[in-house]
């Protein structure tokens, strides 16, 4: 452990400075040092991806990226994915498709997305399979693949004008590829 | 005497109408949907549920919290259709978990009058205000019982005796006989006049009325809420990281703790020293609990770091020299020593199944032994919890399947009384059963959080704990091995069915077949260890169902039987065990072809009231590993109140069956826990998710959803990978 150092770093857009030991991961900095509670805390050695932040707009896993090595980085967190005016698309879809259950693990599943969106506007099944390992025991899986294919159609709709702007539905569950209706 | 008046409605703060409680006295409303959520007649309590302003807008508290099982909403949707308020206006609310209600009403008699109640409605009352323990089983939320009880049994009569409450306010308001008016969409109108009054202008009036006995209730047909999909209120929060969890809770001055208990589970500690931890930067104190060390801080990462500095000795409990092998050899010897007829504690005796089996030649009888592991929750929030004791009161903020059951405990371990303790129940990232507040055992995080708020007051704390913590001290699905035996009669169908298995000593319904089986012998045998047990989602069915509907299976194969045909053959017609299966078997093409290299399998659940098959489509992937490509389930829960909720609980459940089936198994070595994180106790990801479909059928009463699905899936998986590989499963998870 090394005395604590002002690391100063972009966070949602804003240049903060947080004094705490630079060892420290990041995602306890963002939570106890700078208040943002969305990311959340799930198994501390990088393995569920319930803490995923972007980093340089890539996504890390903070519970095992120090602080320290954030220095002069840009962060962004589930707080600033949108705002309750304009909401990213995926927190759209997510919100169309009703995705979450217990929510616990959204956070991280959202921030993940976002950055393979950001990549790959158009993800195939195997690029979503491989680029979201973030753990949900309640198993909203099939949602989040169809929610993210979902926000990709509307990202790309919306590019080409208004005239193909996406319309959300009036009932949540749209999840033709991943479970059928059944008329019984 | 009369029935009493069972509804209790007063004026509440200015110009509302508050429903403050229900007791239905004598038999239940004659309505279809009160007979069949408990037949035989139904006295019920519930606390303070509804409240109605004048500017309209209808709050219900629910309860139950929110874990993620949607039970919220629809529990609302249920009161708001009987009011027939306006969903638009309805706000859904957590219900503060006050006992003091609950002591006033039961100390009052208000609730049980003279009556003798039956066990299920006692058991409910227990369950809905934590007091008393009589039946542990049944959990505020829990059993899947939330839409099914609270919302059949409490929140519709509520909303219906409520808005009979407005009618007859409309009624004196307009001069009008109550038969000419329609209440809609939160509006009284009288179509003569073409007057109307709303709601929230009627509340106060309709607090002075009285309450009717005999709410009706809507038919399906009439319903307006019920059966739609309105998005969930709890879903903004948690697409942009507001949700409130208790680890999420910030209050000045406040300290952050973690915990290291006795990894051996009945040991205590001997010893420890603090200096190693308390030299770390941040920490403030290092707390000896009878069992554990905590380790106080001003951060998370600064408790963490102190205890791991920690080296602390446990008093050895004899334990040490507990494996999984050891648990499973006592099972084992349990079960060989088990041959009579009366071995072991009796939970199904129909005919003769022993003498039967006595009797029978080799070739007509079929045996098979099967095995479950330890399963662990891993809900994705880890145990945490936030208290602080002031001036003698205590006030905790934890995200609790069963806030007064959990309340009860607290009182318990604290010696402090009612008034002095008030929990703030919070929505919880997962639970499956871990968080439901009923003992001890599932408990221990808040009896830590106690002391050491208490040793920290008036400083509020947050206690979390580390993953490897939530392994090392989960409440696992207990390990269970089952011998199972059958003769075949000359039709090949099972005349006797004997069964005797490793269980807790505890009530359970689980062993009951839903087949037509004349001889049955279902004996249970305790083997206690040390290892502690919970309940985990599905409760026993996901033990029972992989061992008799694997058996099942084997029968059919013994019969030389299509596995599907076999089950009809047992089943009644018209019965809801039928329809399921011949649903999920069309839906999945069950006899049609399949690519090479592919097999299917089914399974059949009937519990929680409801009814659920699945069919599994399975291949080998390239390591010689099962790989589930489908799995189709039919599902009868009745009536379905939310309908994208309710196919939600179904995903999840399949979900979570799957990955138990695959992979999950909390291992014993040295009288502890093997497994420490989600790297050696590996959970289903997106690649692995097989394609969902699910069907629905209403097939009767309404039944429960979130436990229903996740037993289906290993019998399904399993009974499909031993017809592709030639190989019977019966031992789990399949990919060792």
């Amino acid at each position: 452990m090394t005395e604590p150092q002002a690391i100063v770093l972009s966070l949602n857009g804003r240049t903060r400075a947080l004094t705490v030991d630079p060892q420290m991961p990041l995602l306890w900095a963002l939570r106890e040092q700078a208040g943002l509670t969305g990311t959340k805390f799930g198994c501390g050695v990088g393995v569920c991806g319930a803490c995923t932040v972007h980093m340089d707009g890539q996504a890390v896993r903070s519970c095992v990226f120090p602080v320290g090595q954030a220095q002069g980085r840009t962060v962004q967190t589930i707080e600033a994915l949108g705002t309750a005016q304009a909401p990213h698309s995926l927190q759209r879809a997510w919100v169309a498709l009703q995705v979450p259950q217990c929510g616990y693990c959204q956070s991280g599943m959202l921030m993940a997305a976002a950055a393979l969106l950001a990549k790959t506007p158009e993800p195939s099944d195997a690029e979503i399979d491989a680029a979201i390992t973030n753990l949900c025991r309640c198993g909203t899986y099939p949602r989040v693949r169809a929610a993210i294919h979902r926000a990709a159609r509307e990202a790309l709709a919306s590019a080409q004008g208004p005239a193909n702007d996406f319309k959300l539905a009036a009932q949540p569950c749209d999840l033709t590829a991943a479970c059928s209706e059944s008329a019984a | 005497m009369k029935r009493r008046q069972f509804l209790m409605a007063g004026a509440g703060a200015a110009g509302t109408l508050a429903v403050g409680m229900l007791t239905t006295g004598g038999h239940a409303a004659p309505t279809a949907a009160s007979a069949a959520a408990a037949p035989g007649g139904i006295g019920l309590e519930m606390g303070p549920w509804l409240r109605i302003a004048e500017d309209d807008s209808v709050t219900v508290l629910v309860p139950h919290i929110d874990m993620g099982q949607g039970s919220q909403t629809a529990l609302a949707m249920m009161l708001a259709d009987e009011l027939d308020a306006d969903w638009r206006h309805v706000i859904v609310a957590q219900a503060p978990a006050d006992l003091r209600h609950a002591n006033r009403f039961l100390a009052r008699g208000a609730i049980l009058g003279e009556r003798e109640l039956p066990w299920l409605v006692d058991g409910l009352a227990d369950a809905v205000f934590g007091v008393g323990a009589r039946f542990r089983n049944v959990q505020i939320t829990g059993g899947s019982l939330a839409v099914r009880t609270t919302g059949q049994v409490g929140m519709r009569v509520i909303g219906a005796g409520a808005r009979s409450l407005l009618l007859d306010a409309a009624a004196e308001r307009l001069a009008v006989p109550r038969g000419e008016l329609e209440a809609r969409a939160s509006v009284v109108r009288h179509a003569a006049t073409g007057r109307s009054l709303r709601y929230g202008e009627l509340a106060a009036d309709a607090a002075q009325h009285s309450l009717p006995g005999r709410p009706k209730l809507k038919t399906a047909a009439q319903w307006t809420v019920m059966g739609s999909s309105p998005p969930r209120p709890d879903i903004p929060g948690k697409v942009n990281g507001s949700a409130p969890y208790d680890i999420d809770l910030q209050l000045p001055d406040m300290l952050v703790a973690t915990v290291l208990a006795a990894p051996v589970h009945g040991e205590t500690l001997q010893a420890v020293d603090p200096a190693p931890a308390m030299a770390v930067p941040g920490v403030h104190r290092v707390l000896l609990l009878d069992n554990a060390v905590a380790v106080v801080a001003e951060g998370f990462w600064a408790a963490s770091r102190g205890r791991d500095a920690l080296k602390p000795v446990w008093r050895d409990g004899g334990q040490r020299g507990t494996s999984t092998a050891s648990i499973a050899e006592a099972q084992a010897q349990a079960l060989r020593e088990a041959t009579g007829g009366s071995s072991g504690k009796k939970a199904v005796e129909h005919g003769n199944a022993q003498a039967l089996l006595d009797a029978a030649t080799p070739a007509r009888t079929v045996r098979a032994s099967y095995r479950v592991p330890l399963l662990h929750h891993a809900a994705m929030q880890p145990i945490s919890g936030v208290a602080q004791f002031v001036d003698g009161h205590l006030t905790l903020w934890a995200g609790e399947q069963n806030p007064l059951g959990s309340k009860a405990a607290v009182l318990g371990f604290t010696g402090l009384k009612d008034e002095q303790v008030t929990i703030h129940p919070l929505p919880v990232g997962g639970s499956f059963g871990r968080r439901n507040g009923s003992d001890n055992v599932v408990t221990d995080h808040l009896k830590q959080l106690t002391a050491i708020a208490r040793a920290m007051s008036p400083r509020p704390v947050k206690l979390i704990w580390r993953r490897e913590e939530d392994f090392a001290r989960g409440t696992f699905r207990p390990m269970i091995s089952c011998d199972l035996a059958a003769v075949l009669g000359d039709d090949g169908l099972p005349a006797a069915w004997r069964q005797r298995v490793i269980e807790r000593d505890h009530p359970e319904v689980a062993w009951e077949l839903p087949y037509n089986i004349a001889h049955q012998s279902i004996r249970q045998l305790a083997v206690p260890h040390h290892i502690r047990l919970g309940n985990w989602r599905s409760v026993n069915h996901s033990q029972f169902k992989f061992f008799n509907e694997c058996f099942v299976d084997e029968l059919a194969l013994a019969a030389r039987r299509d596995p599907l045909d076999y089950r009809l053959a047992m089943l009644p017609a018209g019965s809801r065990g039928r329809a399921v299966l011949q649903q999920a078997a069309q839906a999945s093409g069950w006899r049609m072809p399949l690519p090479a290299g592919h097999a299917r399998g089914i399974a059949l659940n009937a519990s929680h009231g409801s009814w659920l098959a699945v069919v599994a489509e399975v291949s080998t992937d390239p390591a010689g590993r099962p790989r589930v490509h489908r799995l189709t389930a039919a599902v009868d829960c009745g009536p379905v109140v939310h309908a994208d909720t309710a196919r939600q609980q179904i995903e999840g459940g399949l979900v979570m069956g799957l990955s138990a089936t695959l992979r999950e198994r909390i291992d014993i070595a040295d009288g502890a826990v093997v497994q420490h994180t989600f790297s050696d106790y590996r959970l289903i990801s997106m690649a692995e998710v097989p394609q969902l479909e699910i069907h629905f059928i209403n097939g009767g009463s309404i039944g429960g959803l979130g436990e229903p699905a996740t037993s289906a899936v290993a019998p399904a998986v399993a009974n499909a990978w031993s017809a592709l590989t030639g190989t019977r499963v019966r031992e789990l998870p399949l990919q060792t």
